[in-house]
């Protein structure tokens, strides 16, 4: 079967950027943030199970402001990841693909994960005694 | 030679000659990680500042250290099939990709082995 002359698929740079498919893209973006971050969770479990300084010294460091800022676009590209993930799942049931419906879900998903980030950071700050 | 069609052989199979299985997984884990890590950052929140003996004693639970365990091989199963996409997508040299590829899957294995590690270490610790 020859299979060299085939027309292949137009890629990214032929279609209009629309919202959804920013979307789209965000997801990859958030997917691939967030298995750096999956390092985090190692370390953080090495730290727990280890002998104490270091424990101390990665907890000095989350305090920081440049630790807070990245726990802030972590916990943030999770709960998108999560939201605009069970918005993937109903698309993979058959469900929700017409594009009205498509463009309010994806406005769900940036406003639900939006208010899941802010909600996580004034419940955290709440039970330190912060706010 | 085989005496199949073309048609016979790849029918159900797709260009990634492998079926459904990894859209599949992809989903599986996906489903699973909706409550696990709902549940697992409600706990990290819970467990802002706390000292090391505080944070040891919540893994050291039993059933926290076996969703733990769970939730870290569904999260690094995801990982590694939504990372092989993205390489299958944007890297076009052959060797290359296969290699990136094996590379996020070792890597994947051994990191974790080695959260269920710190997790066991924990709960057998107390």
């Amino acid at each position: 079967m020859s299979t060299g002359q085939r027309p292949i698929s137009p890629h990214l740079q032929v279609y209009k950027p629309e919202f959804t498919s920013g979307l789209s893209i965000f997801h990859r973006i958030t997917g691939v943030g967030l298995a750096a971050g999956t390092l985090l969770l190692v370390c953080w479990l090495f730290t727990v199970a280890g002998d104490g300084g270091a424990y101390g010294a990665m907890q000095a460091f989350w305090g920081s402001i440049v630790g807070r800022l990245l726990l802030l676009g972590w916990s943030f590209a999770l709960f998108y990841h999560l939201c605009n993930g069970i918005r993937y799942l109903f698309w993979s049931a058959g469900k929700g693909f017409e594009l009205a419906t498509a463009q309010k879900s994806a406005m769900a998903v940036i406003v639900v994960s939006l208010a899941l980030t802010l909600a996580a950071w004034i419940w955290g700050y709440a039970s330190m005694g912060k706010l | 030679m085989s005496l199949r069609t073309d048609l016979g052989r790849v029918r159900g199979l797709g260009s990634a000659k492998e079926g459904a299985a990894h859209w599949w997984a992809q989903r599986l884990t996906a489903v699973a990680l909706i409550p696990l890590l709902l549940w697992f950052v409600s706990s990290m929140i819970c467990l802002v500042g706390a000292d090391q003996a505080v944070a040891r004693a919540w893994i050291a639970i039993p059933w926290v250290a076996v969703l733990l365990i769970v939730m870290c091989g569904a999260v690094f199963h995801h990982t590694q099939l939504g990372l092989q996409v993205v390489l299958e997508d944007y890297i076009h040299t052959e060797w290359l990709k296969i290699t990136s590829i094996m590379l996020v899957k070792f890597a994947a294995i051994v990191l974790f082995a080695a959260s269920a590690f710190a997790i066991l270490k924990i709960a057998f610790a107390g």
